[in-house]
């Protein structure tokens, strides 16, 4: 047999059945589902009278439009988003699918319940009408973002109908410098590559500094594949993932776990297999960075100043040029002195206990700026809690943040969760599109050491001064 | 879904690389349960000022491009989230062809989903026909799916690839599920089989 990559050995694993030009029915593990881009599948389904084929494997909960006050059991929700939650609510009831609702402490964002559920296991598909469902690949599973007719093609027949994507590798050699976190990586990663590098391709991630990540900074990594035009991210799993999933309600158990490991420790890429793209990254050369533009590519380490236009190429002239404009920079800034207002840390991308106890390792026995507006949104109730038990909640509240309740947030402000015209924001988050935090809003993405930086200074910070 | 054989019409240029998914139709329109009403937020936040009047050199807004079915655009087009308010929002104001060097991959699929054809073409094609698309209503753009081409209006020809699956159903307007439920029994196969396999699934 020829060698395979990991995601062959997972592709050839869930093909239910291929016509004769290379078309495939995917057979899907886990689908996701949130309010979002969920109530025109289940319309759908209810006017063909279709019932959802594998409930058991469909998991649903709200994130994007929940308020994270405090007060949120008590509405404040518009009148769109409390329709919006409302119908899901009534999905999940009436088709069956398991469902963690806006009062169970177990909600939170859809990309970080199903891993801590142990719903997303090693070698599975997992699916979910939102980009960043590559988060799960950190697993070694085949996860990635789809439309809401895909949605519905899933909950009606398990399957979606795919051509297989190419194989690239991200190899990251080496160790990482202190300060430099997993989000400094996948950051580094799309701003080698462009946001289009890995159009078409299912990116593997592997070398030493992946390797050496927790889960936490492995779905880190994989999430923001996407970003960097990936179908998919994937890092082959080993004893740090099998211990993650150890003892999760849905982690299989006894026998079946033992089964499931050793399955799972066929899982890798052979010896030899081809892959159509390799890009490799010194794990040293890595900085700590942040976004300047309007693009996730738009990636500079924190010790730099803001690019002029006319220094790149082609299309990305006008690009950069627009992005400045919008951004308000003036090229040959540096960006230690750019100012920020806002400090948001949370998100799929960094809304983990690991994310919040970097963050927290910054403030401790400190104080945000004053007059900045800081806030901590945990990805889920349950890294909430853990958060508080470990101490890390006071330490927020002590440094002038507020302590908030689970969803996604100012990540892409559907909730009241805004920034207003003009305000500047240091962000944990995945995207810094025009607009992306509320209409006018500025984005600079970092990691979660880096921006509890900005928060004391008031300023983008270089987080090794800090340390 | 609508069928997509042939369209002849008015082609608007929005030469930008990197148009993201947030540009197409911001977050506060994805609070609707429904699939249609988008087109009038199309662009919302390039194409209407902060109460809501029209910024007059936005494309969309000059008189020659209201009526455009067709968008040219730089390359990855549709980067950003998965929302399919993104093609909703593009056909619902009456484009039904995409012409760029390349897209991201989930907005691509869902333009198939809708019958909107997503059309690549390389960078030097698509700058020509940026060109023609300039002229404005005096330029028609002729986009043929089953001959795969597409012919500016000087009468350039060029051919483009489209994945024949696609192509088939977008020409028939065809129910994607309605054909996978013909394959039940393989889907059913596969899941005696991988529970057997993997039971911890």
């Amino acid at each position: 047999m020829s060698p395979k990559t990991l995601y062959d050995k997972i592709w050839d694993a869930h093909v239910a059945h291929e016509a004769e030009d290379g078309t495939c029915l995917l057979y899907i593990d886990r689908h996701l589902v949130h309010e979002v881009t969920s109530p025109q599948a289940f319309e759908g389904l209810r006017l063909a009278g279709r019932k959802v084929h594998a409930p058991d494997k469909t998991i649903a909960v709200p994130d994007h439009n929940v308020p994270t006050t405090l007060d949120r059991a008590n509405g404040g929700m518009n009148e769109e988003s409390r329709i919006q939650v409302e119908a899901l609510d009534t999905n999940a009831r009436e088709f069956g699918i398991h469902y963690y609702p806006v009062s169970d402490v177990r909600q939170g964002i859809v990309h970080i319940v199903g891993p801590e559920q142990g719903w997303t296991l090693p070698g599975m598909t997992v699916v979910c009408g939102d980009s960043h469902t590559a988060t799960h690949g950190a697993f070694g599973a085949l996860a990635h973002g789809i439309g809401t007719s895909e949605v519905e093609h899933v909950l009606a027949t398990q399957t979606l109908i795919q051509k297989k994507s190419k194989n690239m590798k991200v190899e990251i050699t080496g160790k990482l410098a202190p300060g430099v976190t997993a989000k400094d990586i996948t950051l580094s990663i799309i701003g080698a590559t462009g946001t289009a590098g890995g159009n078409g391709h299912v990116i593997e991630y592997c070398g030493e500094a992946i390797r050496d990540l927790s889960m936490e900074g492995r779905m880190t990594v994989c999430n923001m594949a996407i970003e960097g035009g990936a179908r998919a991210g994937i890092i082959a799993p080993d004893e740090k993932t099998f211990a993650y999933c150890k003892g999760r309600p849905h982690a299989p158990k006894g026998a079946q776990w033992e089964a499931a490991v050793a399955y799972w420790k066929t899982l890798f890429t052979d010896e030899g297999a081809h892959f159509d793209k390799v890009v490799t990254l010194r794990g040293e050369d890595i900085a700590p960075v942040v976004t300047w533009g309007t693009s996730p590519e738009d990636v500079l380490p924190i010790t730099a100043t803001v690019p002029a236009a006319d220094s790149f190429t082609g299309g990305k002239v006008g690009a950069a040029q627009r992005s400045l404009d919008y951004m308000a920079l003036t090229p040959g800034t540096k960006l230690t002195d750019i100012a920020i207002d806002t400090v948001f840390i949370g998100s799929c991308t960094n809304g983990r206990i690991e994310d919040l106890r970097a963050a927290a390792a910054i403030l401790k026995g400190k104080k945000k700026k004053d007059g900045l507006r800081a806030m901590v949104v945990p990805g889920s109730g349950l890294v909430r809690a853990q958060a508080e038990e470990e101490g890390l909640a006071q330490i927020f509240i002590d440094a002038g943040f507020e302590w908030r309740l689970a969803g996604c947030s100012m990540c892409l402000a559907m909730n009241p969760d805004q920034l207003a015209p003009g305000e500047r924001c240091a962000a944990t988050s995945n995207r810094n599109f025009e607009g992306r935090q509320g209409r006018g809003g500025r984005t600079h993405l970092m990691s979660p050491a880096m921006a509890a930086a900005a928060a004391i200074t008031g300023k983008l910070t270089d987080v090794r001064e800090m340390m | 879904m609508q069928k997509f054989t042939k369209l002849s019409g008015i082609a608007a240029p929005l030469p930008l690389v990197n148009i993201d998914t947030d540009m197409i139709i911001p977050k506060q329109f994805l609070k609707t349960i429904k699939r249609s009403g988008l087109g009038v937020n199309l662009f919302d936040e390039m194409r209407y000022d902060q109460d809501g009047n029209e910024i007059p050199d936005f494309v969309l807004n000059k008189p020659q491009y209201r009526d455009a079915q067709i968008l040219v655009a730089g390359e990855n087009f549709g980067c950003g989230s998965s929302r399919e308010h993104a093609p909703w929002a593009i056909a619902d104001f009456g484009i039904t062809c995409v012409i760029a060097p390349s897209y991201a991959d989930i907005f691509y699929n869902n333009c198939f989903k809708n019958g909107i054809l997503p059309i690549t073409l390389p960078q030097d094609q698509v700058d020509i026909l940026m060109k023609d698309a300039e002229k404005g209503s005096n330029a028609r753009i002729e986009v043929d799916l089953e001959a795969q081409t597409i012919t500016s209006s000087d009468g350039d020809v060029f051919h483009f690839e489209v994945d024949s699956f696609k192509k088939h159903c977008l020409m028939n307007g065809l129910d994607d599920i309605g054909l996978t439920q013909e394959k039940a029994a393989a889907i059913a196969g596969f899941e005696a089989k991988a529970s057997a396999e993997r039971p911890w699934v």
